[in-house]
């Protein structure tokens, strides 16, 4: 498996996790995987509720040493 | 010693004025020559663009030339790069010179790409461009009511100036004494109607106050152009009236020919501000893939960096300090009030409540820039 591109959106206020993770899933294709790394809390709810929403896959989220580790297929 | 700036922007003019300044003395004996080199030989302060839109600032309060703002250390070319050969330290420009440099500051900014989404260049107004600006303007006076529908695209320069075009319209209606036959509907890509948790937070109420609908979690897939609806990636749509969008943005075309990063988004060291792989190359403001604004302030708090490490480079053989993330974004919040949000990578920003005094120095500023940008503030 090809590694995931990572998205190092750690301790940035502006545009923010999940803008950065939008920026570059639009980049992406069908099939790629990304990791979003964020150190804001809000990110490991609110990063799954716009994939849930609109249709990619959540790979994986967790907190490691304070940084969350979410990672997310492109599947349209 | 020569150092080489490509871009003529905020960025890149900032920079070469601050470098000039403290570099004049090796400038004047000849140990050191600066050349910068830009599209254009105007120079727009493109935060106008919004006032025009709304009558309050006029077409050619947006220009200087840009030799006026330029210190006379200064080698201005209109002479824009085609190719950058960084394993050469040289570029190519269109008029067929060749530059070589020592040190390369890159920033040639961003542009708009309507076109990366279906209907939204025929459908849709924006005010990211003088003639876009005129337009908006004139569908805004000519419009008596209905439904207006403000669309936000990632990514996009000035994160603010969406809920600042909200907080403008409200008081534009207001004024006009139609707002109540005026339904003004937000949209916005995340799960908050701003991506920085305290202007959310401050915005919120004043969306509630104003009576502006909000959806969130709508990320614009198409525009319908002939029914005029407007449908999200998430599987909703709204009808409008008047389309107002936040287009998505990519870099320059230049960078993306050259393969300098995708989308036109060079690879950059947070903290250096130098190009991933080339210590040699700096890149500043909204050509940088950092996870930073894309604004003029971040722009210029780069620039301020990066001339200081490139002068002690020039001087002492290394850079002395580190960018720490700083941004200053002032916030209309309608057409008498304002306030600002400043933060770094440590810290994020703190709201006032809007104020008048705040905006009148937001309309100091609008002069200021001038200053600024010659590197005098």
């Amino acid at each position: 498996m090809a590694e995931s591109m990572k998205v190092d959106a750690r301790d940035t206020y502006c545009p923010g996790p999940l803008m950065e993770l939008i920026t570059y899933m639009k980049q992406a294709d069908v099939g790629d995987t990304l990791e979003l790394l964020s150190t804001d809390e809000g990110s490991a709810a609110d990063v799954p509720e716009w994939v849930e929403k609109v249709g990619h896959e959540l790979v994986r989220n967790e907190q490691i040493d304070g940084v969350w580790h979410i990672t997310v297929r492109k599947a349209k | 010693m020569h150092i080489l700036v490509v871009g003529g922007g905020t960025g890149g003019t900032i920079l070469a004025n601050n470098l000039a300044r403290r570099l004049a003395p090796e400038i004047r004996k000849k140990k050191v020559s600066l050349t910068l080199l830009s599209a254009s030989d105007r120079h727009m302060y493109q935060p106008g663009l919004l006032y025009v839109a709304f009558g309050e600032m006029s077409v050619d309060e947006l220009y200087r030339d840009e030799a006026s703002l330029l210190s006379s250390h200064i080698d201005f070319h209109v002479d824009p790069v085609e190719t950058f050969r960084l394993d050469q330290n040289e570029v190519l420009t269109r008029s067929g010179q060749t530059y070589e440099y020592d040190i390369l500051v890159i920033a040639t900014g961003s542009r708009i790409v309507p076109d990366q989404v279906p209907g939204l260049k025929e459908g849709a107004e924006t005010f990211y461009t003088e003639a876009a600006a005129l337009k908006l303007f004139q569908r805004l006076r000519e419009f008596e009511g209905g439904t207006i529908a403000v669309t936000v695209d990632v990514p996009h320069k000035c994160p603010i100036a969406p809920v600042e075009l909200i907080f403008l319209l409200h008081d534009y209606f207001k004024l006009r004494k139609i707002r109540d036959k005026v339904h003004i509907k937000y949209h916005y890509p995340i799960g908050r109607i701003h991506t920085i948790a305290n202007v959310a937070k401050w915005a919120k109420p004043e969306f509630d106050r104003m009576n502006i609908e909000y959806e969130t979690l709508f990320n614009m897939k198409e525009v319908d152009v002939e029914n005029k609806v407007v449908r999200s990636e998430e599987g909703t749509e709204t009808n409008y009236d008047l389309l107002i969008a936040v287009p998505p943005h990519r870099g320059m075309a230049v960078i993306e020919h050259n393969q300098l990063g995708v989308g036109g988004w060079i690879p950059t060291d947070r903290y250096k501000l130098t190009m991933d792989g080339h210590d040699n190359v700096y890149v500043l403001g909204d050509t940088t893939n950092l996870p930073v604004s894309k604004t003029g302030s971040a722009a210029h708090f780069e620039a301020e960096v990066v001339a200081e490490n490139i002068a002690a480079v020039v001087k002492i053989g290394s850079p002395v300090r580190d960018y720490d993330g700083k941004v200053y974004c002032f916030i209309e919040a309608g057409h008498d009030r304002a306030t600002y949000a400043m933060f770094d990578y440590s810290n994020p920003p703190d709201l006032k409540p809007a104020s008048k005094p705040m905006h009148w120095f937001k309309v100091a500023y609008n002069q200021m820039y001038w200053n600024s940008v010659r590197g005098l503030l």
